[in-house]
Order: structure tokens, then sequence, then C-alpha cells
């Protein structure tokens, strides 16, 4: 079957690139460095989980930092007042954040496009202000995690390693289940919302329940991110996990690479965490504006010339290479299937 | 077999915000019946089909679909007692192959994917779409989008199937194709209403025509009993 | 609390809700023409600003003179803004469509910041300041003229909207775009046009408070959100419903500080969106 080989040919590529991101630490052994490969990691992260919502099903969520503040702030929570192990604390998170999904989404998916868009900016920014004049989660001060431990039950280290192969597994366990999302029903029924809603209605497709599908699953692993970045940064504050700007950065990745595309977001991760990165240490992050301005023409260029993404830019190219006609490739693949 | 027509409609009625379009239309169709809905433009077919499907809710009157109300039901809950529906205007999903398209369809009943491609790649041989199966949906011609959309609403396994338009537009060949498409559903003990205009399509294929005017059925009779109903002629003629 | 205080608290928000409206009416404007929601609009608002402040600090003339220059100057960005980046995205997805405002928005940041350095500057000694005393009511003279302002400018967009040839051509685009094509309305013209008093109408609403409200690069981030709330409130492509649901947002937002605290003000304007949208999502005024 051609499309066995496809998928195999994918997997192949998909394992190569594992290994790579395997033995990457190996090479690379400067701590700064590390720690923009585990940026890097984390932005792919982001980016995957929320291209099954924003990708697939095509419902924009410009809120997402919410999931990720509920999550690292439920674990950091449980850490610090239960001296819950975070590998729990981030399924509790993840918990949590799904919950808040289904509270969310029930109203919020009655509204369509910008006025989604728009819904999920504001409840972000309701958390955000409300968590900041909270008491209990201590405000706009942030909670600290505990200096004194280390180890993998607290989830803390000392070196950048670890946190790379934690952030690693994630990211793995995020593109996995986005794969197996597209490959089952739940992912033609995605893209069937996204293209047609009504058209997929008539066809017995429940819009509300899979698009909460979508955003709970979202949400859930947004959230495990957002209790990753507290165990590396050991600090976290309402504007540093709950601003409207990491909703956009979050959605941005998964924009650049390609949406609804399984490994867009991570490309998009490493083009936009690169030159973000770049930018900042070639012109210094001191207010000269000039990262602001390259990061903004980038946004722009992408948007304005090429609306699918560097995943859908390579497509272009390919298609435009003399020689090269895919649609035929896929007419005879048809054919040679036995 | 059950002894309730397939679908019973009594006394229905729409209005948007005041504009009435559909009053108190009442009409049967039984199991494997093909059923011709005509009507000069803005007569309010599609705004039947609408409330049947589960797109409207009506305003007055009641649908009874196997003897079970379904008023007011949703689209989802329409297409999963049996009724599917084409759009006037296509809306196929255009970042989906033929074939993705109708597995969407087929995934009602089979959630798993392969079966579910099998399921849609027979629907597809039935509308003559084989050759096309991996073309991306937005690629084909219209007229190949309208047989992917009956493939599709086929592959939901309905009892009803609401065809909206599939002939317009078409060649003379073209028609014959769709009519002979038409009667091979009935044949498979689909029952089918069709809204069309063209003519020369639907009559010879019908089993009964509807006739709408101003939103309220005006007729209700065999082909050759419409075609000679001085109310539908006026109907026809006063456009 | 005492009817002063009630009486004090309504005025202030009476007149923060005027300069809400004039920004958010460009907004609307803008969205009721082709539909495309403008992020960066609060930083026509910040340029606005920075035009007045360059106007009051090179030149010596008062922002409140310098209030035609402004709107001149920011007419000319919105067309720009639409020729070069807008026009090409008008069929583009929805994302697509949200990143590029969003993209100028940080773009007009940046290059604000880079030129003019993130510092917040004051325009010292306008024309227009002190208090005004009506009976036990008090209010700052900049705030007061600036939401006079406000009234005047929104009331001319309304005059032009209705009154002028053009201006009917554009309100009947924003009201239902393809029936204005088949009017033989030109969309292309309307679009940059919208875009142009959009952006002046941004523009002035920053000269009005530059008088009294800190300038840096970010200052646009303070009103665009409060922007939204009034578009959507007053529906989509409304001028009218705008108006007035400046005016709503801005009783709403002081009376809420007053009531539950300042720092709540802006989740409670949020949650008014929240509701507004679920509730009615075409607004007070807007079309079904």
């Amino acid at each position: 079957m051609t499309t066995g080989i496809n998928i195999s040919r994918k997997g192949v590529g998909t394992a190569a690139l594992l290994a790579l991101a395997a033995v990457l630490p190996l090479a690379v052994t400067e701590p700064s460095q590390q720690n923009f490969l585990i940026l890097i990691l984390m932005g792919a992260q982001m980016g995957v989980a929320w291209n099954i919502v924003g990708g697939y099903a095509g419902q924009v969520s410009l809120g997402h930092a919410v999931f990720y503040g509920i999550g690292a702030y439920t674990s950091t929570m449980l850490l610090l007042t239960l001296g819950l192990t975070p590998w729990i604390g981030a399924l509790a998170g993840g918990l949590v954040a799904a919950a808040f999904a289904l509270a969310m989404g029930w109203p919020c998916f009655r509204l369509k496009g910008h006025y989604f868009a728009m819904a999920t900016i504001a409840v972000a920014e309701i958390m955000q202000i409300l968590v900041t004049n909270s008491d209990a989660l201590e405000g706009a001060v942030g909670l600290y995690l505990p200096m004194d431990q280390s180890g993998w039950g607290v989830l803390i280290f000392l070196s950048k390693l670890p946190y790379y192969y934690v952030i690693l597994g994630l990211l793995v366990l995020t593109v996995l289940v986005s794969w197996a999302i597209e490959r089952s029903h739940i992912g033609y029924y995605f893209r069937a919302i996204k293209d047609e809603p009504e058209a997929a209605r008539a066809l017995g497709v429940s819009l509300t329940r899979y698009k909460l599908i979508a955003l709970t699953v979202s949400a859930f692993l947004t959230a495990m991110g957002g209790s990753f970045y507290a165990q590396k940064e050991m600090f976290i504050d309402p504007g540093s996990v709950f601003a409207t700007t990491i909703s956009i950065k979050i959605a941005l990745i998964a924009i650049l690479g390609g949406v609804g595309r399984l490994m867009g977001p991570v490309l998009g991760a490493v083009i936009l965490i690169t030159i973000e990165e770049y930018s900042r240490t070639l012109f210094g992050s001191t207010g000269s504006g000039t990262d602001m301005i390259i990061y903004a023409a980038m946004i722009i260029l992408v948007a304005v010339f090429s609306p699918s993404g560097v995943l859908g830019l390579l497509g272009d190219l390919r298609r435009h290479l003399p020689g090269a006609k895919p649609a035929e490739v896929k007419t005879s693949a048809k054919e040679a299937r036995p | 077999m059950n002894t309730a027509p397939l679908l019973a409609v009594d006394g229905l009625g729409k209005a948007f915000d005041g504009l009435v379009a559909n009053r108190d239309i009442s009409f049967i169709v039984h199991h494997g019946e093909i059923i011709g809905l005509i009507g000069p433009n803005g007569a309010g077919k599609t705004t039947l089909f609408n409330c049947l499907a589960g797109f409207h809710t009506p305003t007055t009157g009641r649908i009874a679909f196997e003897g079970q109300d379904i008023t007011g039901s949703t689209p989802e809950a329409a297409a999963a007692l049996g009724i599917a529906r084409t759009f006037q205007i296509v809306r196929v999903f255009q970042s989906m192959t033929a074939l993705e398209n109708v597995m969407v369809g087929a995934m009602l009943r089979n959630k798993r994917v392969a079966e579910a491609r099998e399921r849609a790649e027979d629907e597809l041989a039935f509308v003559g779409l084989s050759h096309r199966a991996d073309t991306p949906a937005s690629d084909l011609t219209v007229s190949e989008q309208k047989r992917l959309e009956v493939a599709r609403a086929l592959a939901t396994e309905p009892k009803l199937i609401l065809l909206d338009e599939v002939m317009a537009g078409l060649n003379p060949t073209e028609v014959r194709e769709a009519s002979a498409l038409v009667h091979r559903i009935h044949q498979r003990g689909i029952a089918s209403i069709i809204v069309e205009h063209v003519m020369e399509g639907i009559m010879p294929i019908a089993h009964r025509m509807l006739v709408l005017d101003y939103g309220a059925k005006i007729a209700d009779g065999t082909p050759a009993e419409i075609a000679e109903n001085p109310a539908v002629i006026a109907a026809y003629l006063g456009e | 609390m005492t009817a002063d205080i009630l009486f004090q608290v309504l005025v202030s928000g009476l007149l923060i809700g005027l300069i809400y409206a004039l920004v958010a009416v460009g907004l609307t404007l803008i969205f009721g023409v082709m539909d495309i929601v403008n992020f960066a609009h609060g930083e026509f608002l910040m340029l606005g600003m920075y035009a007045s402040f360059w106007a009051f600090a090179l030149f010596a003339i008062d922002p409140i003179v310098a209030l035609p220059l402004t709107a001149l100057l920011l007419f000319g960005v919105g067309v720009i803004v639409y020729q070069t980046v807008i026009r090409r995205i008008l069929k583009a997805p929805m994302l697509s469509q949200i990143f590029a405002t969003f993209g100028l928005m940080i773009l007009l940041r940046g290059l604000a910041q880079f030129f003019w350095k993130p510092d917040h500057r004051l325009i010292p000694h306008s024309l227009v300041s002190g208090n005004v005393a009506f009976g036990p009511v008090q209010f700052g003279l900049p705030q007061f003229v600036a939401a006079l302002g406000a009234v005047g400018v929104t009331g001319a967009l309304w005059m032009f909207l209705h009154r002028t040839r053009l201006g009917t051509a554009l309100e009947a685009t924003a009201i239902d775009r393809e029936a204005a094509t088949l009017m033989g309305i030109d969309g292309q013209k309307m679009f940059a046009l919208a875009w142009g008093i959009g952006a002046a109408c941004a523009g002035l609403a920053g000269g009005l408070i530059a008088t009294f409200f800190p300038i840096f690069p970010e200052v646009g981030s303070n009103f665009i959100l409060i922007a939204f709330v009034v578009v959507v409130l007053g529906g989509f492509g409304s001028v009218t419903g705008a108006f007035l649901a400046g005016i709503i947002v801005g009783l709403i937002e002081v009376l809420g500080g007053f009531l539950v605290g300042p720092e709540y003000k802006t989740a409670i304007v949020l949650s008014l969106l929240l509701i507004v949208l679920l509730v009615r999502p075409r607004g007070l005024l807007g079309k079904a």
C-alpha cells in the first residue's frame, strides 16, 4: 500500500528527528545553548498543543495562556502547599485546565471566528487580573519554587540537561496525541468542522462536542507545558504565564510553521525562537526595539505572503520546481494500491 | 417493516422575523418513494428542507419520522435518525480529498477509519467518482462536487435523502445520468425528496410531486396530475 | 456613598467614555467596512500622541492646536498601512488577518521604541491644564477638553457618514458590503478611506489625551481591549453604537472600579464583553 509507504517514510523521518533531538545535547554542552534548545522544545510543545484546536478544528484561541497559567499555578501550588511531586501536579494542572476549558468552551463555542478569538482573549485577561489580585496565590509577587531541593522527585535540577529530556518527552507525548487524533475519526471531524460546519452537522457531527474535545485536549497539554515552565524557571507570576502575549506567541508558532499540520508547529518554534533569541542577543533586549521590529516584520511577512505557513510555502516551492508533479504522483499512488 | 409512514409533515409553518417562508404544509412520504418538490423561486422549498433536516425549528406544525416526533431536532440528530441532505450551494470539505469527504459521512455509522474508507470507496463508485477519489475536493468541477455531496450523504446510510437542486447547471447527458442516479438510490430502498427546477430531470422519475407557492403547498400528486393542475400552471405562468 | 461622590464618579466615567468612543469609532468603521479586526488600533493612538509630543517639543505647537496636523498625519499612516499590508490580506484566512494587524501592532511599538526610546514622556504646560469645578464636582480641564473634542470629532464623523456622498458610500459599505458593491461603490477606495479615517480618529484621540496622559510606545495597550469591548457592545460597524457604548463602558469602568476596586475595573469591562458576546453578539445597535 502506497499510503503505508508514505506513512513509514514520514515515520522514518520522525524517528531520525527524534534520534537527533536525543543526542543533540551531547554536541551542545554550553548551558546557555542548551537553554536555547529547551526554549525551542517548549515553544514546539505549546504550538503542537494549540494546533489541535486552532489548527485542525479551526477554532482560533488567542487565550491559551489561561491554560498555560493554570498548569503552572496548579502544579506549583500543589508542590508548595502539599509537597506533591510535579509529576502528579502537572497531571492535576492538566485536569484543572481541561475542566476550565469545558466550562469556558460551552458558552464560547456559540461564537464564531473573530468573536470566539476575542472571547478567549477576554477570558485570559480576566484570569490574569484575578490571579494578580489573589492573596492565596501571592498576587503580583508570584510564586517561588523551593530552592533547597533538587532531583527527579521534585523535578528541579541544577543543570539544564534533565530539563531538556523532560520537555523532549513532553513534546513527544504531545505530538503522539496530536498524531493519534489526526489519524482517527476525530481528526476528520475536526477538519470537517473547520471547512464547512453546517455540512458537518448534516453528516451527524456534533459541533459542540467535537470543539469541546479539541479545546479540552489542547488545554490539558498546554497546562502540562505551563507546569514545565514553572519547574524550569522556578518562579512564576501572572505576567509570565497568563499574559496575552504568550497566547499570541503560542498561536504564532503554529501559524508560522503551518496550521493543521502535525509537525508544522515544531518547525514554527525552531524558526520563531531562533529569531527571537538571536535578535535579542544581537541587538540587545534593553528597549532598543530592534528585536521587536524584526519579530514584527517576520509576522507580517508570513501573514501576507504565506498564510499556510512555512510548510505550506515549502509545498508551494516543491510544486513549482521543474519536473515535480505531486498531483500525478498521487494519482499513480492510488492506482498502485492493491 | 414499520407501518408508520417514513415521514409525516403536519401543518408545518416557518416564519423569519414575521416573514412567512412556509405555511401550513402537510404531506407524507413513504419508504423508498421519490418525491419531486417544485415551485417558483422563493416558494419556500429550501426552508422546508432546512426544517426537515433540523437546520430550522418550525414555527408551527409537527414533523414525524417513522412515527417519532422530530420537530425542532438538531441536524446531527436528524442525520443519526436517517435523514441526509445535500446543499443547494455545494459545501464540500475543501481541504480534503473526495474520498475523505465521503469518509466523514461514513463515520456516522462506523468510527473506524479503515472501514469508513471502504464504505466511502463504495459510495464514490456508486455516484461514478472513483477515478477522482484522491483529488482534492476543491479541484472537482461543480457537477462533480454535487455528486460528491450525494455520495457523502448516502454514506450516512439514510432512509431519506433530501437533494437540493442536484441537476441545476448540468447538460442534457448529465441530467440523464443524475436521473439514473436518483433511480438507483430508490432501488436501494432510500426515499428521496428532490428540489429541482429541471423538469425534464425530475418529472420522469418522481412518484409524486409537491408544489409550493408563496410558502404554501398548492398541489400534491403524480407528475401527470401536476402537469395539468390549473393552480400549478397559474403559479408558473404568473412568475 | 453620597450623591456628590456618585456624581463625581459618573462625570469621570462619562469623560473617559467619550474618549473610548472616539478610539472605538475608527475601529468599528474598519471592522464594519471589511471584517478585519485591527489589533494595531491602539498604536495609531500612540502615534497620534507622539505627533502631538514632537509638535510641542520641536515647534512649541500646543497639542490642541496641532490636532488637524495629527489627524492628517494619521490619515496618511492609515492609508499607507492599508496599501502596503491590509490590501494583500483581504481574502486571506482570518488567522492571517489577525496576525498581520498584530504584527503591525508590534512593529509600530518597536519603531516607536527604536526612534523615541521607551521612556514615559509628558507634555507640560499645555494650553489646557488645571481643574474645573462645577459645584462640588471637580475634573481636570484637559480631560474635559478631550471629552469635548471627542464629541466634536465623533459628531463630525457622523455628519460625514450621513450628510456627504462619500460618507454615505462608506457607511453603506460598512452596513452591507455586497449591496454597496452592487450599487457601484468602489470597494478598494472605501477600504483605504476607512483605514485613513479610522487611524485619524485614533490619532485625534491620542492628540486629545496627550495633554494629560503619559506618552510611551506601549500606551496603546491601555486602550485596545477597551476599544474592542466598545465595538462589540455598540455592534460591529455601527458608529452611533460605538459612541453610546463608549459612554456606557466608561461609566461601567469607573463605577465598577469605584464599587469593586480599581484593580478589577478592566476585569469588569472584559466580563461585560463576554456577556454581550454571549447574550447579544450583534451588540446594541449592530445588524443581526
